[in-house]
């Protein structure tokens, strides 16, 4: 049967015919739905960890346990689970394991452009990297053969235009690996310094054998042409490549990009006049062909900024591109929180009360857009709390009373919460803002250990907030509605004046949720509307100017009434009031 | 070999590109084409400029459509029907729901909505099919019809029975909504 699927959709397909039987990840855009879609496979056993720290170990446990095991992250998760990763490099497994890895050149929605083939060389594992979704399923099947065969993890690497783009895939049926027999192996298993002396010859030992197998195997493929010329490529750029060249040119594709080939890419350059190197990101395949002797060009050509496409590469060889409309000058349309946005309402209060705001990972990093401004610092999951504390390290007591932090619910259970515990026990009078909008927005609604359910949408444990906050050793913990402005500016100024560290709690569900009910849509009426723009000032998209007056866009307002709080004028009402 | 057809849906995250997308790798899959879909999620979603690229022909590789490149632009909002003007092909053609939706700099007073950007646009050649769509979409009964009125649009210059772009509506939306979509569809397809 033949199926159109997203990248991601084709790994967990594979991950399902590979008899996977265990997958924890955390989400983080464009490697989300590889778990999504896996969890829609009654026979694997999937979940959304903390985050990809815990991801990667509860992998490993269930590959020691002897099943066939995955997580999935984004490429700045893989920083997160990169601890357990480069010992599991020396403990091998016993059922086989995949770290599948996005990265995101271009950084449609990421913080950084960072290029996850350097975890494989540094980690010395295999990391694979396919083309498009059939490949995707296909080379997922033998990550796991290899990742049984050599003893290791292996890492699955895929950027955003694989991750994100539908091609026709082939289905097969699940393959049946039952787990192996789990028996104690203390030297393979304890890393201590003794074994783990031990296990570091097995590590090289490993990488030379698989480098042996990147000669020969099928993964790596030269595909012939009657040129002088070659292109050793990998991933979406060999799409590219093949867009412009077609079958004129000798490519070799590289579904394995690490460790690399020596003989392979030796005779394949032995007849050629002249060899490119098309990557995006670093130059790590060029640096390899040069350590190794055959002369390429690639950087010299291309950014090791951004993501390629056909055209970048026709340009770079000096091809005629296709005639092109002059580009008007348009105003750019940023993404933005969305109408009835929870997050709005407070972060409107703090910029009312001119608070500097340290700020980290998800919908709410939206906020540092202008009108609102709010934001003066995002970094990484976790650090705004964490980055506060220094700061009030730094600026006493008075910065200590203007300044705070801002991290969502899920944020704040990935790497929040050790930042709250260096707060209590450090002791500065931090005060920390969690934005409880239930859910894990950014990635698409994704449950965590705050929203009291699982992936499959079952019942599960809650975290309680406010408890973990005191039990962290906070004493002042308190809710707001973030709809409630006037609360809101309390809660603001009072925790900003205790002295002592407190928690503020905005707690209101995400209004994309599809248990939160749409209010009536809001109306302005014209008559009383005197033009002030009192209403703008918080950012919200159905709000706009129209001859002069406000007016609400119906399709888009959920009635959270926050601007009938900023208008004096008693302006703004119910559409059919 | 056949030449490869480029399509671009545009508009501003949440108008529901998704589907229309969805709608059409399926119906392009069953007619036996080769197809690539490369889809936008995460941070743009949230009202942002949002693009997915349809491509499909007999074999087709690069997932995406660059510059000069684009048969048809399918645009959800009017300032997005111009915004990737530079992707069309010469002959290309953008289809594009006349719905206007301020961008947040335009909102704030910063930059201004462009008003006549398809009048200019046509001013210089470019060929535009520009109609209310939301209008039409509410005719059929709900304003996130959008996406199948616009598809409806498309049919009418490619070459692709209609039977099929029915059969595969029926298979892309739940149940209850078919008979409103395929209305939608009606719509768009039938506009003078």
């Amino acid at each position: 049967m033949k199926k159109l699927m997203i990248g991601n959709e084709a790994l967990a397909r594979g991950l399902y015919e590979a008899g996977v039987e265990v997958i924890s990840s955390y989400p983080g855009t464009p490697s989300t739905e590889i778990t999504e879609f896996a969890a829609n496979y009654d026979e694997i056993k999937c979940e959304w960890a903390p985050n990809e720290k815990v991801a990667c170990e509860v992998a490993f446990g269930a590959s020691l346990r002897g099943v066939r095991s995955a997580c999935a992250m984004k490429h700045v998760g893989l920083n997160v689970a990169a601890d357990p990763l480069f010992t599991l490099s020396y403990t091998g497994v016993n059922g086989g394991m995949v770290v599948c890895v996005a990265d995101d050149p271009a950084m449609h929605s990421s913080q950084n452009e960072q290029d996850s083939r350097h975890y494989a060389i540094a980690a010395k594992i295999p990391m694979l990297e396919p083309a498009d979704s059939s490949e995707a399923k296909e080379f997922m099947k033998l990550a796991f053969d290899l990742s049984e065969e050599f003893d290791t993890p292996v890492l699955m690497r895929i950027c955003t235009r694989i991750a994100h783009c539908q091609s026709i895939v082939e289905l097969a049926e699940r393959e049946a690996h039952p787990a192996k027999a789990y028996e104690r192996n203390p030297r393979k298993f304890i890393m201590a310094p003794a074994n783990a002396v031990a296990r570091h010859p097995f590590v090289e030992e490993r990488l030379q054998k698989l480098s042996n197998f990147a000669e020969t195997s099928p993964l790596n493929r030269v595909e012939k042409a009657d040129s002088k010329m070659g292109i050793i490529c990998a991933g979406a750029c060999y799409q590219y490549v093949k867009e412009v060249f077609g079958d004129s040119v000798n490519v070799l594709k590289l579904g394995m990009v690490h460790p690399l080939p020596v003989r392979l890419i030796k005779d394949f350059a032995a007849d050629l006049e002249e060899v490119y190197v098309i990557e995006e990101l670093d130059g790590i395949l060029q640096q390899h062909c040069e350590h190794i002797g055959v002369a390429v060009k690639g950087k010299e050509l291309f950014s090791p900024i951004g993501e390629y496409n056909q055209a970048t590469i026709a340009a770079a060889f000096g091809k005629a591109l296709p005639a092109a409309a002059e580009q008007p000058n348009l105003p750019v349309r940023p993404p933005v929180m969305c109408a009835g946005c929870p997050h709005r309402g407070l972060y409107y209060s703090l910029v009312k009360n001119k608070v500097t705001v340290l700020g980290d990972i998800g919908c709410y990093t939206l906020g540092m857009a202008a009108p609102l401004n709010a934001l003066d610092s995002t970094l990484c999951m976790g650090a705004s709390i964490s980055g506060l504390h220094g700061f009030n390290k730094a600026g006493g007591e008075e910065s200590e009373g203007k300044t705070v932090c801002v991290i969502g619910d899920s944020t704040f259970m990935h790497s929040g919460m050790t930042g709250l515990v260096n707060i209590a026990y450090n002791a500065t009078n931090s005060t920390v803002i969690i934005l409880d909008n239930s859910i894990t927005g950014m990635t698409g609604h994704q449950q965590n250990p705050t929203t009291g359910y699982n992936i499959k949408g079952d019942p599960a444990s809650k975290v309680d907030l406010e408890t973990l906050c005191k039990a962290i050793g906070i004493n002042r913990v308190r809710v707001v509605d973030p709809y409630d402005l006037a609360a809101c500016d309390i809660a603001i100024k009072e925790e900003l004046a205790a002295k002592e560290p407190s928690v503020i709690i905005s707690r209101r569900p995400c209004a994309l949720l599809k248990s939160v009910k749409a209010l009536p849509p809001l109306k302005v009426d014209p008559a009383k509307c005197r033009s002030c723009k009192a209403c703008m000032k918080m950012g919200c998209p159905a709000i706009s100017m129209k001859d002069g007056k406000a007016m609400i866009d119906h399709t888009l307002c959920v009635g959270c009434g926050v601007c009938t709080q900023l208008c004096k004028f008693d302006a703004i009402g119910k559409e059919n009031a | 070999m056949m030449k490869t057809t480029n399509l671009m849906i545009v508009g501003v995250g949440g108008q529901g590109s998704l589907l229309a997308s969805k709608l059409l790798g399926r119906l392009l899959v069953d007619e036996g084409f080769d197809v690539k879909v490369s889809e936008v999620h995460g941070m743009s979603q949230r009202g942002g400029s949002v693009v997915t690229y349809v491509r499909f022909g007999e074999k087709v590789y690069s997932p995406v459509v660059a510059e000069g490149e684009a048969d048809f632009i399918i645009s959800f909002e009017k300032l997005e029907g111009a915004r990737y003007v530079s992707r069309l092909k010469e002959g290309g053609k953008i289809i594009v729901n006349t719905q206007q939706i301020d961008p947040m700099p335009v909102v704030i007073g910063a930059a201004e909505y462009p008003e006549n950007i398809l009048e200019e646009l046509s001013a210089k050649g470019i060929a535009i099919d520009a109609f209310d769509a939301l209008a039409l979409a509410e005719e059929a009964g709900s304003s996130k019809a959008v996406n199948i009125v616009l598809m409806g649009r498309l049919a009418k210059y490619l070459d692709i029975p209609y039977e099929k772009w029915m059969e595969a509506i029926a298979k892309s939306v739940k149940p209850q909504f078919v008979e409103i979509n395929k209305k939608a569809f009606d719509l768009g397809y039938n506009k003078e």
